[in-house]
């Protein structure tokens, strides 16, 4: 910088970077501010167990079909539900079994992140156990079943029938 | 007419040769230097859109392979954005910002070549990312993960060049704020300064107001890729989607950054030529600075698909609409400047009032993306290629051309060949809209952006397109053709070219504009 620049000048130039240093750090900001955000109006909560609703009767005369599918990505693990659909009740509390088996010899750590059809399912899933709230690490060669204990709300749309509950193992570790 | 000329004034002789421009501090000079560079981007950037539109000429895949298809398609957009239109305007703002506020020079001369330096190295580091194992970049020029959380060593080329764009634009945008807020002549108050000076103060805010939050994105990226954080990994408890929130958050406002310069020298060119004062000056300072505002609160609108409660997309969806009033203000505004002028049709009337038609063109296909329901069918497709192509090359480039051809008699001292600039803008127009205009079909039939073969019934549109894209592309050659031969064997210019003309560069300045021009300043009275 010149120094014969005038006084005035510099200080706005001090000012303007300041302004954009701190630019920088509202963009960093934005991450703990759109949690924030999604935590208090509950856009996001895929990873909390819900509470369940003490009152919630249950609907007998509809039945849903509930579908499971499991995919991995970047895991050499299996991963599969030991039924391939349930029927349940909305209202009435529903537990399916997946079963993950590590075939390579290593230790390797893996999270599963949860996807549901139709569209706005996750409003009508009330999870309160699932192995998606946790990271899951498997001994070279283990195999383990774990257990998602969920109701489907009594609320859910009349024409809804089937639904999907689709989980992605991805992996953690970085190679 | 005052004219202040000092030639021989300066203290230190200047240096000639490479070292004039590798140490170059002057407006002038650097000016040129951004203007020089941001054309050869285009015809780079011309280049990989030439090779895109060749294999889409045809359905079946002929010339690429898929992945370099992809590559071509996000460098083209990345150059064009970050490589032409910007650094083009920040060439004008160099060679104009001080003329028209009768300033000396900008404020911080040494940072200014800077920021013009950094951006040739940028530049290598995108095209050299071509010839690197894995290519260039190929998510896309929004590089969405998780694609650009994958990808070689042509991303972290891409998110590095992106670092040093940003910086130099920040530098660009905090010396011209500079320039306009304190050096400008005695009696130029801020409401009687020249559209294009206002427009660039705000665009100049924008850009350090954003610039920086782009910086934050593609670094958080960078960590995701290298140092194992999880900002865009699902896998770590991070979010893709967060990655849409706050690249749009810099992105909408950046289409504003590249169009309110445009609004600033069409508001400069239509007066000349119409040979009446602008209609409505403050009301142009008004929607210009509302546009600026808005547009920091629609980002959202880009991503109606990705999902959101309805009460956001309702929120976005009609703060985007309301932007087309400040926008209808200024085209009123223009056409109001014309109306009842005395008005002649030069070539860079011509470019200003194409500029006008087309843009209201783009504008209103804005609109109808905004509306959510449609939005949510045509996101992704070649209608939206139309809608932002009629904004940024009708819009953007065809005011820089409009510019260009107006400035350059008093930046060379020499007229252009009138015939050919028309012959230029007629040649620009008819193959723009015949490239863009069938978009907008394509785009409403279901026709994906970004992929390299199509379903046979879009075949015919798809010529046509691609025809009109190589005659526009061969147009530009032409625009090269002129200002060479402007600044060869052009006429001499006379001090006063157009006149309609009443900023200061024309009339208290000789042309060709001196090297070093009001060393004194100016006395402005209107």
């Amino acid at each position: 910088m010149k120094l014969d620049e005038p006084r005035i000048n510099v200080k706005m130039l001090r000012k303007l970077l300041v302004f954009s240093v701190m630019m920088f750090g509202f963009g960093y900001a934005m991450v703990p501010l759109y949690e924030k955000f999604c935590e208090v109006t509950g856009i996001y909560e895929l990873q909390q167990p819900d509470v369940l609703d003490k009152n919630a009767k249950v609907d007998e005369t509809r039945i849903i079909n509930i579908q499971l599918d499991a995919n991995v990505r970047g895991l050499p693990w299996s991963f599969r539900p030991l039924q391939s659909a349930i029927q349940v009740h909305p209202g009435k509390s529903a537990e399916v079994i997946y079963e993950i088996s590590n075939q390579s010899d290593k230790t390797q750590a893996g999270q599963a992140i949860p996807s549901y059809s139709p569209r706005n399912l996750e409003r009508y899933l009330k999870k309160f156990e699932c192995f998606c709230f946790t990271q899951q690490e498997l001994e070279g060669g283990e195999t383990r079943q774990m257990a998602v204990r969920f109701v489907i709300d009594p609320e859910l749309p009349k024409d809804v029938h089937t639904a999907t509950l689709s989980y992605t193992f991805f992996s953690l570790m970085k190679d | 007419m005052a004219v202040v000329q000092d030639v021989h004034g300066h203290v230190h002789g200047h240096p000639t040769g490479i070292m004039r421009w590798i140490g170059a501090t002057n407006h002038k000079d650097i000016g040129t230097m951004y203007l020089c560079f941001s054309l050869t981007m285009l015809f780079i950037g011309g280049f990989l859109i030439m090779g895109v539109r060749a294999e889409l000429f045809m359905p079946g895949m002929q010339i690429f392979e898929p992945e370099v298809f992809n590559s071509f398609t996000t460098l083209h957009g990345l150059i064009m954005v970050f490589g032409a239109i910007m650094p083009a305007f920040v060439g004008f703002a160099n060679w104009q910002v001080p003329m028209m506020i009768g300033a000396p020079d900008m404020a911080f001369a040494r940072m200014n070549n800077w920021s013009f330096w950094l951006l040739p190295v940028a530049a290598s580091l995108l095209i050299g990312s071509f010839f690197v194992p894995g290519g260039a970049a190929a998510g896309g020029w929004t590089f969405y993960p998780p694609l650009s959380t994958q990808g070689g060593l042509g991303v972290d080329m891409m998110i590095f060049a992106i670092h040093i764009l940003g910086a130099s634009s920040i530098m660009g945008a905090i010396n011209i704020i500079t320039t306009i807020l304190n050096m400008r002549a005695p009696g130029m108050t801020l409401m009687k300064m020249p559209m294009f000076v206002w427009t660039w103060l705000i665009t100049a805010y924008l850009l350090v107001l954003v610039m920086p939050v782009l910086a934050g994105t593609v670094t958080m990226l960078l960590t995701d890729r290298h140092f194992g954080t999880s900002f865009f990994n699902a896998a770590g408890g991070g979010d893709p989607v967060l990655f849409q929130h706050v690249f749009w958050f810099f992105g909408h406002p950046e289409v504003y950054i590249m169009i309110l310069p445009s609004f600033g020298i069409v508001s400069e060119v239509i007066p000349t030529f119409a040979r009446k004062p602008l209609f409505g000056y403050s009301s142009m300072v008004y929607a210009t600075a509302s546009i600026a505002i808005l547009s920091c609160i629609v980002w959202a609108h880009h991503m109606f698909s990705v999902g959101m409660p309805a009460a956001g997309q309702l929120f976005f969806m009609y703060a985007t609409m309301l932007i087309a009033v400040p926008t209808g203000v200024k085209v009123f505004n223009w056409t109001a400047t014309m109306w009842r002028g005395s008005m002649t049709f030069e070539t860079p009337m011509l470019f200003a009032i194409g500029f006008i038609l087309l843009f209201v063109i783009g504008g209103f296909s804005g609109v109808v993306c905004a509306l959510v329901p449609v939005d949510i069918q045509v996101q992704d497709t070649y209608y939206v290629i139309a809608h932002f192509h009629y904004v940024l090359v009708s819009g953007s480039l065809f005011s820089l051309f409009a510019g260009a051809y107006y400035w350059l008699p008093k930046w060379s001292g020499r007229m252009y060949d009138e015939t050919l600039g028309k012959w230029h803008f007629w040649l620009s127009m008819v193959f723009f809209n015949l490239t863009f205009f069938v978009q907008h079909f394509l785009g409403l039939a279901g026709m994906p952006r970004r992929i390299p073969d199509y379903a046979l019934q879009f075949a015919d549109f798809n010529m046509i397109s691609s025809i009109g894209a190589f005659g526009f592309g061969l147009a530009q050659l032409l625009f090269v053709y002129i200002v060479i031969k402007c600044l060869r064997s052009g006429e001499k210019a006379p001090d006063m070219p157009w006149d309609g003309a009443k900023t200061l560069e024309w009339t208290h300045l000789p042309t060709p504009a001196p090297y070093h021009s009001f060393e004194t300043p100016p006395v402005v009275k209107f």
